[in-house]
């Protein structure tokens, strides 16, 4: 199964899972079956209409999948999603 | 049979520029026999001093392989063919003089770096720095001539300003309108508990002129805006981005495309840190990595958040480290390259960035955006009450 890296502002909403592995082909699929198992992380990364936020960077490996099929980019069980929101925090 | 010897050991010359081209083309070594007093005055880069008295003892270790091609140069080229003829009795088989030496060198234009320019208090004080091929005393002049703003003088800042500080970076200047305040103190090793209550700044300032007397601090006692961004960074070379908010990364970032300064930006949350470095138009902005910055209530900064203080030191001395890389034009600094930093796992992750050909900032038909609009987002004050370093 593709691995799914959790940022520290999703932790909360995976009980402080940094990595979660789920099932899916297609990044898009993945990112999917993570809001089916830990719903509250769906705000975060989709809008209403089901697109990519665009304050959240997705990267399957070192790439951002904007530059590759975006959410139809293909995916194997090796690969490692990351999810990539902003932060700010400099000295809080 | 004398002759047979002197024969054996004539000593081959090269011209100074055939030595400058040899030099460019790498794979050679370059040993200047001369004492520390001539090399401090002027000398090769890349050159490796041994004095004459010392070529027997130090120049194995200088040079290990007896069949590296090695040049040997002294002020006119007597005392080096002395220690040319010294190794080949050694047995190093590819070894010449650079004929005239570096006044010959010297004579014909060829580049020099100097130690002139600094101070006998200089010299000693950064003389790790001088004695890496890398800076040395050219490269340190620069960090001496360089001018740093530094945005937040909190968390990330404060360390960035220390090492920076020591490194000689001729000016600092410091934007941040907070005081000292008890709870900083676990992160923020500029300031002390004797100052707390003081402006940040003047805390900073104190730290830094007790580390070292050759820095200049300025300070920037306010909160930056679209009406005062970019006076304030118009005389910095670069900018080191430690702010806590969204709406300051986007208008230091809007401000620095336009005038054109690079950014080291760095940023903390809890036992995770991020850093990139953008130079405008050479990579990507700000606005290309992240085009747009999350809501209030999924945005982590607007509220309390903890950090481990070590990130603060981790991820500032990273930042310090690409401003000295920019000033000096060694290395690779991150520029296209975003590095994450776990701590509790202790793992670096380095994703690509790319430029966003519909960047409204830095892309190919980006509009020049009035000043007012400068890091402008809808309802981009109202969403986070943040401000510069706190």
């Amino acid at each position: 199964m593709p691995s799914v890296r959790v940022p520290p502002v999703l932790r909360q909403h995976t009980g402080g899972a940094t990595e979660v592995s789920v099932e899916g082909e297609k990044v898009g699929a993945v990112l999917q079956a993570l809001v089916a198992e830990h719903p509250d992380t769906k705000a975060q990364i989709f809008s209403e209409e089901g697109e990519l936020n665009r304050f959240v960077n997705v990267y399957l490996n070192d790439e951002d999948v904007r530059v590759l099929d975006g959410l139809d980019t293909a995916v194997s069980d090796s690969d490692t999603i990351m999810i990539l929101p902003a932060m700010a925090g400099g000295s809080l | 049979m004398a002759a047979e010897i002197k024969e054996q050991l004539v000593v081959q010359e090269i011209t100074a520029q055939e030595a400058f081209q040899e030099i460019e083309d790498g794979d050679v070594v370059l040993i200047d026999t001369r004492e520390p007093y001539e090399y401090a005055e002027a000398n090769i880069e890349g050159g490796k001093l041994i004095p004459p008295a010392m070529l027997a003892r130090q120049i194995e270790e200088a040079v290990p392989d007896k069949s590296t091609r090695v040049l040997v140069h002294c002020r006119s080229g007597a005392r080096s063919a002395t220690a040319v003829e010294q190794m080949m009795a050694m047995g190093y088989e590819d070894v010449v003089n650079v004929a005239g030496g570096i006044l010959d060198w010297q004579a014909q234009g060829l580049p020099v770096q100097s130690e002139a320019e600094l101070t006998d208090e200089q010299r000693n004080r950064y003389s790790r720095h001088t004695l890496l091929p890398e800076v040395g005393a050219a490269g340190q002049v620069k960090l001496l001539e360089a001018k740093v703003l530094l945005l937040g003088a909190g968390g990330l800042g404060a360390p960035t300003a220390l090492y920076l500080a020591a490194a000689g970076i001729g000016r600092i200047g410091l934007v941040d309108d907070d005081v000292v305040d008890a709870s900083n103190l676990q992160r923020q090793v500029i300031h002390n508990t004797k100052r707390i209550g003081e402006p940040k700044t003047a805390s900073a300032r104190q730290t830094i002129e007790e580390l070292n007397p050759d820095v200049e601090v300025v300070e920037h006692n306010y909160r930056l805006n679209s009406g005062n961004i970019l006076e304030t960074i118009a005389d910095y070379d670069i900018v080191v981005d430690g702010a806590d908010n969204f709406p300051t990364r986007y208008l230091l970032n809007d401000a620095s495309v336009r005038l054109n300064k690079p950014v080291v930006s760095a940023s903390i949350l809890s036992f995770d840190g991020q850093i990139s470095t953008f130079v405008p138009h050479e990579g990507p902005c700000y606005r290309c990595l992240y085009p747009s910055p999350p809501p209030p209530e999924l945005a982590p900064s607007c509220s309390a958040n903890g950090v481990l203080g070590v990130m603060a030191g981790v991820m500032g001395l990273l930042q310090a480290n690409e401003v000295i890389k920019l000033v000096l034009g060694i290395g690779e600094p991150l520029v296209g390259r975003l590095l994450l930093y776990e701590a509790l796992g202790t793992r670096f992750t380095e994703l690509k960035v790319r430029r966003d050909p519909t960047c409204p900032i830095c892309g190919p038909d980006a509009e020049e955006v009035p000043e007012s609009e400068l890091g402008a987002f809808p309802d981009y004050e109202a969403f986070c009450g943040g401000h510069v370093g706190s």
